[in-house]
């Protein structure tokens, strides 16, 4: 069984009279364990898809599916808990909380999950997070005393702490300068060597290059769908 | 998590939103402070003042009835002459006439410094009759009460009130002695149990009771008119009645037609409270008032600002929507916050009235007493508040889109 299974997903926005199809009938499905790379220029409909896949938008027609539930019918709240425990989200901007310290950050999901933890629980488990994600001795720090590559594994720490098993990342290298995009990209290399699911989307090539599968969006369409073979893998990461 | 972690959780975020900025909180907050305050310090000055009444209704006994004279219409025009329409005859005739009235004490007054060997005291002189003890509901302390033969032969006999006692004789032992009121000797025949304060904060013990004879006759120029006559009803329950039958036949005795004013002027007990209690109504009103419209205001301002605070954390709310916080988490997240914030202010607000109560007690004279009840009450009203006008903001924070929410700059 997919762990995504999108069928038939139409997302149409209407801006005054004109109808916009965002997503015009896409069908994707995701395996556990894959590592998806979404990539298309602007406009393409490509932060939609993440919308929905993200479960903070409802498509319009179609059904998605995630991990065998069918998500695309679901209230807020529901949509709420499937957030909290089966996805987790990185963005281009971060989304940390600013003048709250990184351990607090990435302790915030399981303030609204429904496991029963302490606040001992939770601190212990942010720390062992922060950890994996090689940001030892920050803990205490606020977003502004972090740098950008250090934000981002705050908020990959953060992604993680529900261990949900499908990780989506929007644009997560696009404030990040060539070095420190290598260095999170690895972060989520890393992740997919240890099985969980990443679906990131981008723009740029040589991000899309460090997944093992793209899939290319044009218009609301898909135009590509196509694994990435370790010897294209190579030549994209060592320019 | 269960539901008492969540709450603590929200709590603490609440708690560090509003002090973040302590400026902001604080004058959001001066509304309920003040109106806080002032329910406080008006419901203590209120309860003071109504066992104060309450207390000196019983110490002055509830049958108490005074007649004063009042203005006279002569040829049309009401003035009042300074010649009293009160005279001995009158009360004599009061206590044989009127079935409701068991005691009846004429009365007047005067003021001077008295002299008792090497100490002066400046008090008041009531001149009373026999009856007097029973209508004040006033006992001896030491000694006894003159007698009717000292009232009929306007003997120089007097009875002190505790203050007098202790400022004319600091040793005691001032039965017997001889005491100087306007030169003339009296001797000291009793001494009046303490009574305190009235409610008007006047030492009802520094007083000298001497017989009305002898003052109208050694003290003043031999007049016979009467500054007033006391009237003890003979239940509390007939002091109407007895107003009525007084009234009557002082107009009797006055041939006063009907249609003809009073030339006399009737108080209760009850009513000498009910004029004290009426200026300390009106305080209580408008301090009340001045509560309310605070109140509303201070509602207000939590309004505003919670919805200030929405705008500027929508990208916060939208984050943690995004990583699972649902409507009611951020409903209850910002209404805590405006509760949090109402009952600070009512806390400041509660400290503002004890410390506005006690300098109006000292002050003003008045009786305060700051009630449990009272600061229960303004705690639930400051929380109510916080519910009220935190409930807009709060639910406008828990319907915003998560996606619309992340995009704000």
């Amino acid at each position: 069984m997919p762990l995504v299974d999108m069928q038939k997903i139409v997302k149409i926005y209407a801006s005054g009279d004109v109808e916009v199809r965002a997503l015009d009938a896409i069908d994707l499905t995701v395996h556990a364990g894959e590592f998806v790379a979404v990539i298309g220029p602007s406009g393409s409909g490509k932060s939609t898809l993440m919308n929905i896949l993200g479960c903070l938008d409802r498509p319009t027609s179609g059904t998605y599916r995630l991990d065998g539930v069918d998500v695309s019918e679901m209230s807020a709240n529901q949509r709420a808990e499937i957030r909290n425990s089966r996805l987790g989200f990185v963005y281009q901007n971060f989304n940390l909380l600013s003048r709250t310290t990184a351990l607090e950050n990435v302790e915030l999901p399981l303030i609204y999950g429904q496991a029963p933890l302490s606040s001992r629980q939770r601190r212990e488990l942010a720390r062992e997070i922060i950890h994996r994600v090689g940001l030892d001795g920050r803990e205490k720090h606020t977003p502004a005393q972090l740098s950008g590559g250090q934000q981002q594994r705050v908020a990959i720490a953060r992604a993680l702490i529900t261990d949900p098993p499908v990780i989506l990342a929007d644009e997560p290298t696009g404030n990040l300068d060539t070095r420190t995009s290598r260095e999170v990209m690895e972060i989520f290399e890393r992740l997919n060597d240890e099985g969980k699911t990443v679906i990131i989307i981008t723009h740029e090539h040589d991000i899309a290059a460090y997944a093992k599968r793209v899939v290319a969006f044009r218009d609301g369409k898909i135009v590509q769908d196509a694994p990435i073979t370790e010897r294209r893998r190579a030549q994209a990461v060592q320019p | 998590m269960t539901g008492l972690q969540r709450v603590v959780s929200i709590l603490r975020i609440g708690m560090r939103a509003i002090l973040r900025h302590k400026l902001r909180s604080f004058l959001t907050v001066l509304g309920i402070v003040i109106g806080v305050g002032c329910v406080i310090t008006m419901v203590a000055i209120a309860t003071g003042a109504s066992k104060a009444i309450q207390s000196s209704i019983n110490s002055l006994g509830s049958n108490f009835i005074m007649i004063f004279p009042g203005a006279v219409t002569q040829s049309g025009a009401r003035i009042f002459t300074g010649q009293s329409s009160l005279t001995e005859d009158d009360a004599a005739a009061i206590k044989a006439e009127c079935p409701s009235v068991a005691y009846v004490s004429a009365g007047a007054r005067t003021s001077a410094q008295v002299v008792a060997g090497e100490e002066n005291w400046g008090t008041q002189i009531q001149g009373a009759d026999v009856d007097w003890p029973f209508i004040r509901a006033w006992n001896m302390a030491e000694g006894a009460f003159f007698t009717e033969g000292d009232v009929k032969s306007a003997a120089k006999v007097a009875v002190l009130g505790r203050t007098v006692a202790d400022a004319l004789f600091p040793q005691g032992g001032s039965l017997g002695q001889t005491i100087r009121i306007k030169n003339v000797p009296f001797r000291v025949v009793g001494v009046l149990e303490a009574k305190g304060g009235s409610q008007m904060g006047q030492d009802q013990d520094d007083v000298i009771i001497a017989p009305y004879t002898t003052l109208l006759k050694r003290l003043e120029s031999h007049s016979h008119r009467l500054g007033v006559i006391l009237v003890g009803a003979a239940d509390p329950s007939l002091v109407p009645q007895a107003m009525g039958e007084i009234e009557a036949l002082l107009r009797q005795r006055r041939r006063l037609q009907p249609g003809q004013d009073n030339d006399f002027m009737m108080r209760s007990q009850e009513e000498i409270s009910s004029i004290a209690s009426q200026s300390i109504n009106t305080f209580s009103t408008l301090l009340g008032s001045v509560a309310a419209i605070s109140l509303l205001v201070g509602g207000i301002g939590i309004m505003n600002i919670m919805l200030v605070s929405v705008t500027e954390r929508t990208r916060e709310i939208g984050i943690r929507m995004a990583v699972g916080a649902k409507g009611r988490d951020v409903l209850s997240q910002f209404l805590i916050e405006a509760v949090v914030l109402s009952l600070v202010g009512g806390g400041i607000g509660i400290g503002a009235g004890l410390l506005a109560s006690r300098i109006i007690a000292d002050s003003a004279g008045w009786p305060v007493e700051v009630t449990p009840g009272s600061i229960a009450m303004a705690f639930g009203t400051a929380a109510l508040i916080g519910i009220f006008f935190g409930f807009y903001p709060a639910r406008k924070a828990s319907k915003l889109d998560p996606i619309e929410a992340l995009r704000y700059e």
